[in-house]
């Protein structure tokens, strides 16, 4: 479909060629899609701190959620095409692809693969369709980078199980149908459940006061004595490493989409610099400028790269999670710098919403954090490099 | 009723367009390649007929390169149920020569109703439609902003100054898609799934023929720069007479 905006995508390598042409029909949709839904409302929502809740069916109509799944209302397509759907989504706003990678990967993915039959039917075709919203807790105010501490318990009750902790840094919670709670089981292994929204015992509470990926709701979730049913445990996935897979493909998808924000970035800026005149001449034609330009679509080019081979990897099944570590850690670092670059070039009008670049680099600023901060794989690179675990110092 | 749509792949509205070395032809290099907006138009008012009852098969026909494979498999992920490739195997071939293929295309393939997009946005022309129409000696109304079957016959409005215009047209006919026909959906991650498996003939065009050719492309002549005639109300005159003398705006 023709787009609306005058957005060009720099793809100098034109690596999506390495695409297949259903993957880049996924694109172009995608694309048109934020042009024409996305965009258009963006600064409100990030000047308001709301998300764009009447896109969440369109989501769903269009196939967005959970579409790296089989089965059960979903799309089952390439984890390449997923990647494909999270650059495009960033390409609008960081905040619509969290929300793609929350509820695809952090909750879908984890029912789908972990979940009962019974837990399968009920949330997935919903959640597919974007009726249903869902938010992942693992993060809690004292445990970040360091999960596995979570204070979080579960204790085994008469016809169930009762929760108690608090989660923090929870993206969806406040407008969540389902959370995905993790915590300590009987003093034992690390479980998910599934909490319905209205819960007793559950309550969400929003953050306020973000700078950074506003149009996206960020929420604690208080939990008192919650009871849930024998059913709301996740049956398979015992144990830290069934978050930490969700992690994985949530990442995944981050190493695509900061692609779209720095394309996003480099476009604007680039249209910008070519007609903005200093000293009579647009300031595109300053060697200093071109240099920036330079360093940028070089930057670009190799996170173009990353992403398409880590796509092969996952749909090759041969990935392992250090793999994804090296670029996330690479493409939102990679996307960061980008997104300051072009700010700079934009001068004084790059402070200003009538440009995308400061939303980009501020969004990316929890983009770089969060699904681990980009020194965490740091630490997991050099554990795969070395064999040494330095997580503890 | 079945009905076929042609659909061009046109570089994106947005694409910045360079000239070829050959200076009359637009080079490929870089750009970004779509089916053309108003044939995308078309093709959703097909599929509404198709989902309200009133047409049984919607197949897009298109002659283009190889690579117009994208834009077909596009058209199917929409809804489209077959599709018809007529691969260019290059020189130069005129409006007349277009429509000439797809005529016979569109006949041998039955379609009762045979829908274009006004023009294409590439080259502008405006044309095939209605020399398809001649050729096939069909009736034909263009710029269509809504449609409803009846039996047998279209009822088509189409906007002309101040007004509308109704008109009813019988079938089998050819009709030309204008803004206001339809609202184009997007092609669902499902659609795209299920459009691997439908069928997609690619099958080689006939040989290229042109009587008008195309002497040569230019782009626009660069836009003057801007004037500063003075500041504050001292420039107000000059400016007035400018828009007046010069612009013509007043
Ligand atoms: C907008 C947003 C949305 C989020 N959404 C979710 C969500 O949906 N679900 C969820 O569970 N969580 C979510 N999070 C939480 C996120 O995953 C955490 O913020 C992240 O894991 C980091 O934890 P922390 O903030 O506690 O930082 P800390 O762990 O306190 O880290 C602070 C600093 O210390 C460094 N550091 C920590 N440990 C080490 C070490 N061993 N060696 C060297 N350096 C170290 C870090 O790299 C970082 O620079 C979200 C966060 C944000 C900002």
């Amino acid at each position: 479909m023709a787009h609306a905006s005058p957005y060009t995508a720099m793809d100098f390598y034109d690596v999506d060629a390495l695409l297949t042409e259903e993957d880049r029909i996924v694109r172009d949709t995608v694309r048109s899609f934020v042009d024409a839904e996305i965009l258009p409302d963006i600064r409100r929502h990030f000047r308001d701190g709301t998300f764009p809740l009447d896109l969440i069916p369109r989501f769903g109509e269009m196939g967005l959620l959970g579409s790296q799944l089989e089965g059960y209302g979903c799309a089952g397509m390439s984890y390449t095409a997923y990647g494909v759907i999270c650059r495009e989504m960033e390409r609008g706003d960081s905040g619509a692809r969290s929300f793609c990678s929350v509820q695809s990967s952090l909750v879908m993915y984890p029912i789908h693969r972990y979940g009962s039959e019974e837990q399968k039917r009920k949330w997935l075709p919903e959640m597919a369709a974007g009726r249903k919203i869902g938010c992942f807790g693992l993060t809690e105010p004292d445990f970040g980078s360091n999960p596995g501490g979570m204070a979080t318990t579960a204790k085994t009750v008469k016809g169930g199980f009762v929760l108690n902790g608090n989660k923090y840094w929870i993206t969806n919670a406040s407008i969540a149908d389902l959370s995905l709670v993790w915590a300590r089981l009987d003093g034992g292994t690390i479980r998910g459940f599934l909490v319905e929204k209205g819960t007793k015992g559950c309550t969400p509470e929003e953050i306020r006061g973000k700078y950074s990926l506003r149009a996206s709701d960020t929420s604690g979730i208080v939990l008192e004595d919650c009871f849930v049913p024998s059913d709301a445990i996740l049956p398979e996935g015992v144990g830290l490493k069934a978050p930490l897979s969700c992690l994985d493909s949530a990442r995944y998808g981050i190493a695509w989409g900061a692609v779209g924000a720095a394309q996003a970035c480099f476009d604007e800026a680039l249209r910008y610099a070519k007609t903005r005149i200093q000293f009579d001449r647009p300031i595109a034609s300053f060697q200093l400028v071109q240099n920036k330009f330079a360093e940028m679509l070089t930057w670009i080019t190799s996170a173009q790269l990353q992403a398409w081979r880590l796509g092969r990897l996952w749909d090759e099944g041969t990935h392992e999670p250090a793999h994804t570590s090296l670029a996330k850690r690479h493409n939102v670092e990679m996307a960061l710098k980008v997104g300051r670059t072009c700010r700079d070039i934009l001068g004084a009008s790059g402070i200003t919403e009538e440009y995308a670049a400061l939303r980009h680099v501020l969004n990316l600023e929890s983009v770089i954090t969060y699904e681990g901060t980009h020194d965490i794989h740091g630490l997991i690179l050099g554990e795969r490099i070395t064999g040494i675990p330095a997580f503890k110092g | 009723m079945k009905i076929a749509v042609c659909i061009k792949r046109v570089p994106d509205t947005t694409a910045k367009v360079r000239i070829a070395a050959d200076g009359k032809t637009v080079d490929p290099a870089g750009v970004e390649w779509v089916i053309g907006p108003y044939e995308e138009i078309a093709l959703e008012a097909a599929l509404k007929l198709k989902e309200a009852g009133k047409a049984e098969k919607v197949t897009v026909l298109c002659l283009g390169p190889k690579e117009a494979t994208k834009e077909l498999r596009t058209a199917l992920a929409m809804g489209a149920d077959d599709a018809v490739l007529l691969v260019d195997g290059g020189g130069e071939r005129d409006a007349a020569a277009v429509a000439g293929a797809l005529a016979a295309e569109a006949k041998g393939l039955g379609a009762d109703l045979l829908l274009f997009g006004w023009k294409a946005i590439d080259t502008d022309q405006a044309s095939v439609p209605h020399l398809a129409a001649a050729i096939l000696e069909r009736p034909c109304v263009s710029f269509v902003t809504k449609l409803e079957a009846g039996d047998g016959r279209l009822l088509c409005h189409r906007e002309v100054e101040g007004g509308t215009e109704a008109l009813e047209v019988p079938l089998p006919c050819v009709l030309t898609a204008q803004k206001g026909l339809a609202e184009p959906r997007y092609a669902s991650l499902k659609g795209i799934m299920a459009a691997k498996k439908k069928p997609l003939v690619e099958k080689p065009a006939p040989a290229a023929a042109a009587a008008v050719r195309t002497e040569r492309l230019s782009l626009p002549p660069e836009r003057p720069p801007g004037r500063i005639l003075g500041q504050g109300v001292d420039a107000v005159p000059e400016l007035v007479r400018l828009l007046r003398d010069e612009a013509k705006l007043l």
